[in-house]
């Protein structure tokens, strides 16, 4: 049944559209490059004023000097860096065990009604503003009994724990099966097999997500004013405000005297410092981790 | 509104290939018919694995050519040569020459997304894009150019018709392409590709996914197609192959892996007197 | 050669329920954690908006809905309006996504369809460190770098070119007075802050798309961009709307880098070039100066409405991003 007579040239071509086709291709692929060196440049430009406007005001004695008043020097952020040491080391504490465990739960059982419903909770706890968790801190632990170190952690690891979740969770989907059924049938109990045989298979998974919550962390601000509070002196106790290196590099920011802003500078440097080698050493070690294999 | 639209030649010309080679003197005595594309000692590589070993082998004018063979053998990979979509992995090389009307579709300028206009392809499995039926057919015209709306609309109609799909879909043009039957998704993608006046048509296993009946609608498609296109379908039912094809080519895998053309006849020849033993014992189902 | 040798294996009592036990002790109090661990995860975000709203009775009781249609906010005279806030987080926000949208879908197209293999990764890594930067730190950058040398020329050359209301007077979005402190300051910087988030969900989401949907256009003759624009954008179009959402949600809650750069005024202004004031700022701000309970639950209210926003954001978002890779199997004929 033969149609040809029908099958005339209906698609009009004209040279100057292919032309223009295959120009217009060439400049939007080539405006895509563009756009994403566009977007590198923030990035090198924050990065090279942190490096050098803070190491121009960094010393030895800024880091370990406590406060000064800027009519004695201006002192240093010691105090502060012990302050963000405890919150954040208070807070991973509290984190990284729920963060693990509720990943058991749900790498195991990542169906069940309950499984689905915190992975979607994990996901949208960390889309909230930190402003947020910061305020409903103080409304359970700060209204009551005032501001302090404890309360500052309790915000930080809020934020930690989705990431802890979310990392520890990726880590063990990636443990073979075979691993867990094998331990599983040699007559070992569930918590066993957990614990003994898929945490450490999955630790450098766990390692990464620690230094990825911290790095989420290490830069916090506006939990910490609800909470910790801030404070100019060197303090340990947990029940008292506490000072915290971004608490500080806002305050000295914003204020009028030039010491201050260099010492924020300085500030940013150490903060920035920390949260790239963190994110850097994850990935590295993400990396190694897959080139040599899965397990451990 | 003058637009200067030139009518294009059917085809842009393209670097001189070389010779037919003698391997097909064979199958060009028997038939009259000319090689609309040539494959000329393709070798097809991954990097450094050898998919496809040393294939020549004609695809002549308004015949429809099959290449059957077990699982494997590189019919798909060699199929895909011919409109060079295998450019499209990473570390994909070909050696030899790929022909089409004696041009070298693989030499340096070559414009490839002209090649792939004149050469289309349909998949193994249906592949509508989530568009409507009519802007499925239209995305093909839209491409070359502002077409006013009649002629796009009778464009669309013609490819439907054509592909024995448009009494089916006439009153729902603007549904989504992809809430059809498996069967008639095929069919909007044979209409889809025939929208841009290819000349050559590939098929890669396009009835795999497909029930017996719509299996049967295609083949009767493809037979009234062959008359305006040339069509060269793989296929691992050699069933098929004998009902529709005018020329089959025989590939089997070697040792090493790499896939090769063992014979290439007419294909009443190949089903009924096969000159190469694994020819036979595949087409008559003895292993395969 | 008998089994006898079964003596040597421990005695595990026989009977079922035994076994069950046995199995099961150390494993029942691992459960009840893991499960309780779980719960506390859901219960901390019910929680946050349960004292959320609890603490900040007070004002809801007194201002009702003017709290959001109010445009004035006087602590001292005890009202409190939020409108200006709300038109300010708006507005930074938005424009924003406007500017980040465009940006970070080049950026995911250029790293799915076009980057080779091993630049991607680095490439991709780098925008992603964007995101790693603290607000506080851009906030810094934002006062004393990025301010003086880009917003501040750029603002002055819009206002000197759009910004006369005689030339110009239905655009009052360019007219000063400008200080450099501005909503134009704090959206360009939230637009840096958010474009990881946007290009990196949106990337995910493009790698998501099936390859088959690529070779049909491309073996129709169609080039690398029109199959890009035309096939890949629109099969993934959900997803990058949840991925813009997610974007937005992020800029509505930034903080720190907004109350540096933005000028902290509560005037609503027509302007993209005059100081404003988001929700985040101000209970920033003002957080210390709230003396009264009434302040205090004000700015509560506030952050209730932030949270109320973000988490329908949120869900949205994701929903829509899931919703793409769920669209995969329909594929099977």
């Amino acid at each position: 049944m033969s149609e040809s007579k029908s099958h005339q040239r209906r698609l009009k071509r004209s040279a100057a559209h292919e032309r223009f086709r295959r120009a217009g291709n060439r400049v939007m692929l080539g405006l895509t490059g563009l756009m994403t060196l566009l977007a590198i440049v923030p990035l090198a430009w924050i990065l090279l004023e942190v490096f050098m406007r803070g190491s121009s005001a960094m010393s030895i004695e800024f880091l370990t000097d406590t406060f000064k008043p800027t009519s004695m020097g201006g002192g240093g952020v010691w105090h502060a860096i012990v302050g963000t040491g405890i919150l954040i080391g208070l807070a991973a504490l509290m984190a990284v065990p729920v963060g693990i465990l509720t990943a058991f739960y749900v790498s195991e059982h990542p169906n069940t009604t309950l499984g689905l419903a915190v992975r979607f909770g994990t996901d949208v706890l960390s889309g909230l503003p930190s402003i947020v968790v910061g305020l409903f801190v103080y409304t359970i632990m700060v209204s009551g009994q005032g501001y302090s170190a404890l309360a500052g952690s309790v915000a930080l690891a809020i934020l930690m724990l989705p990431v802890v979740v979310r990392t520890t969770e990726e880590m063990l989907k990636l443990v073979p099966r075979s691993l867990r059924e094998a331990s599983l049938a040699l007559g070992a109990p569930e918590w066993k097999t957990s614990f003994q045989v898929m945490l450490p298979a999955a630790t450098t998974g766990v390692v990464t997500g620690l230094m990825l919550a911290v790095a989420r962390v290490a830069g916090e601000t506006a939990p910490l004013l609800f909470t910790a509070l801030g404070s100019n002196n060197l303090s340990t106790a947990l029940d008292k405000p506490i000072a915290s290196l971004p608490l500080v590099l806002f305050k000295y920011a914003l204020d009028p005297s030039r010491v201050r802003n260099a010492q924020a500078w300085a500030i940013a440097l150490v903060i920035v410092t920390l949260v790239l080698i963190l994110n850097i050493g994850a990935r590295l070690i993400a990396l190694w981790r897959t080139t040599r294999g899965v397990t451990q | 509104m003058a637009e200067s639209v030139m009518a294009l030649p059917s085809r842009i010309p393209l670097p001189a290939a070389a010779a037919r080679p003698a391997s097909v003197a064979n199958a060009a005595t028997e038939a009259q018919a000319s090689a609309k594309m040539m494959l000329d000692h393709v070798s097809v590589l991954y990097n450094v694995f050898t998919a496809v070993a040393n294939v020549s082998l004609p695809v002549y004018a308004n015949k429809i050519t099959a290449i059957i063979g077990p699982s494997g053998c590189g019919k798909s990979t060699l199929l895909r040569s011919l409109n060079r979509m295998n450019d499209l992995i990473p570390g994909a090389r070909l050696k030899g020459i790929v022909s089409l009307d004696e041009g070298d579709i693989y030499a340096p300028n070559v414009d490839v997304v002209d090649i792939r206009r004149r050469v289309g392809m349909v998949f193994q499995r249906p592949n509508p894009f989530p568009k409507s039926i009519y802007d499925n057919v239209a995305y093909g015209p839209r491409l070359h150019g502002n077409i006013k709306k009649s002629e796009l609309d009778e464009m669309v109609e013609h490819s439907l018709r054509r592909a024995a799909l448009w009494d089916e879909v006439k009153d729902k043009l603007t549904q989504s392409g992809m809430a059809l039957s498996g069967g008639q998704q095929q069919r909007l993608c044979i209409a889809r590709a025939i929208a841009v006046e290819p000349e050559v048509i590939l098929m890669d296993e396009p009835c795999s996914a497909l029930d017996p009946v719509a299996t049967l609608k295609i083949e009767e498609l493809m037979k009234e197609l062959q008359n305006d296109y040339t069509i060269v379908i793989v296929t691992h039912n050699m069933q098929q192959a004998a009902r529709v094809s005018d020329y089959t080519a025989m590939m089997m895998m070697r040792p090493d892996r790499a896939g090769e053309m063992i014979e290439f006849d007419v294909t009443t020849k190949i089903f009924t007197r096969p000159k190469d033993k694994r020819t036979e014992d595949y087409v008559t189902g003895r292993f395969g | 050669m008998t089994f006898s040798a079964s003596h040597k294996f421990k005695r595990v009592s026989s009977s079922r329920v035994g076994r069950a036990l046995h199995a099961s002790r150390g494993d029942i109090p691992f459960k009840t954690v893991i499960i309780l661990s779980s719960l506390s995860l859901l219960g901390l975000m019910v929680g946050v908006g349960v004292m959320l709203w609890l603490r900040s009775g007070p004002t809801r009781e007194t201002a009702g809905w003017s709290f959001v249609t109010l445009n004035q906010w006087n602590p001292v005279g005890e009202v409190f309006g939020a409108l200006p806030f709300i038109v300010g987080t708006l507005t930074t926000s938005l424009a924003a996504v406007l500017i980040a949208l465009p940006l970070g879908l080049g950026i995911a197209v250029f790293l799915a369809e076009l980057c080779p293999l091993q630049l991607r990764t680095v490439v991709g890594f780098m925008v992603e460190l964007l995101a790693a930067i603290p607000s506080v730190v851009y906030g810094a950058w934002g006062i004393f770098v990025f301010i003086p040398a880009f917003v501040a020329p750029v603002g002055n050359w819009l206002m000197n070119t759009f910004g006369n209301p005689n030339r110009f007077p239905y655009l009052p979005i360019f007219q000063g007075p400008f200080f450099g402190a501005s909503n134009l300051a704090a959206g360009l910087i939230l637009a840096v802050m958010i474009l990881p988030t946007i290009s990196a969900i949106s990337r995910d989401v493009l790698l998501a798309v099936p390859r088959v949907q690529r070779e049909a256009a491309l073996a129709l003759g169609s080039t690398e961009w029109e199959t890009i624009w035309q096939v890949v954008l629109p099969y993934g179009l959900s997803g990058i709307l949840g991925a813009v959402i997610l974007g937005l949600g992020r800029a509505l809650g930034e903080t720190m880098a907004v109350t540096m750069v933005i000028g902290n005024v509560s005037q609503l202004s027509a302007s993209l070039l005059s100081p404003g004031y988001t929700m985040a700022s101000v209970i920033a701000n003002e957080w210390g100066e709230s003396r009264t309970p009434l302040y205090a639950s004000a700015l509560l209210e506030i952050g209730l409405l932030l949270f109320i926003t973000s988490l329908l954001l949120n869900i949205v978002a994701r929903l829509l991003v899931w919703s793409v890779a769920r669209k995969t199997p329909e594929q099977r004929a």
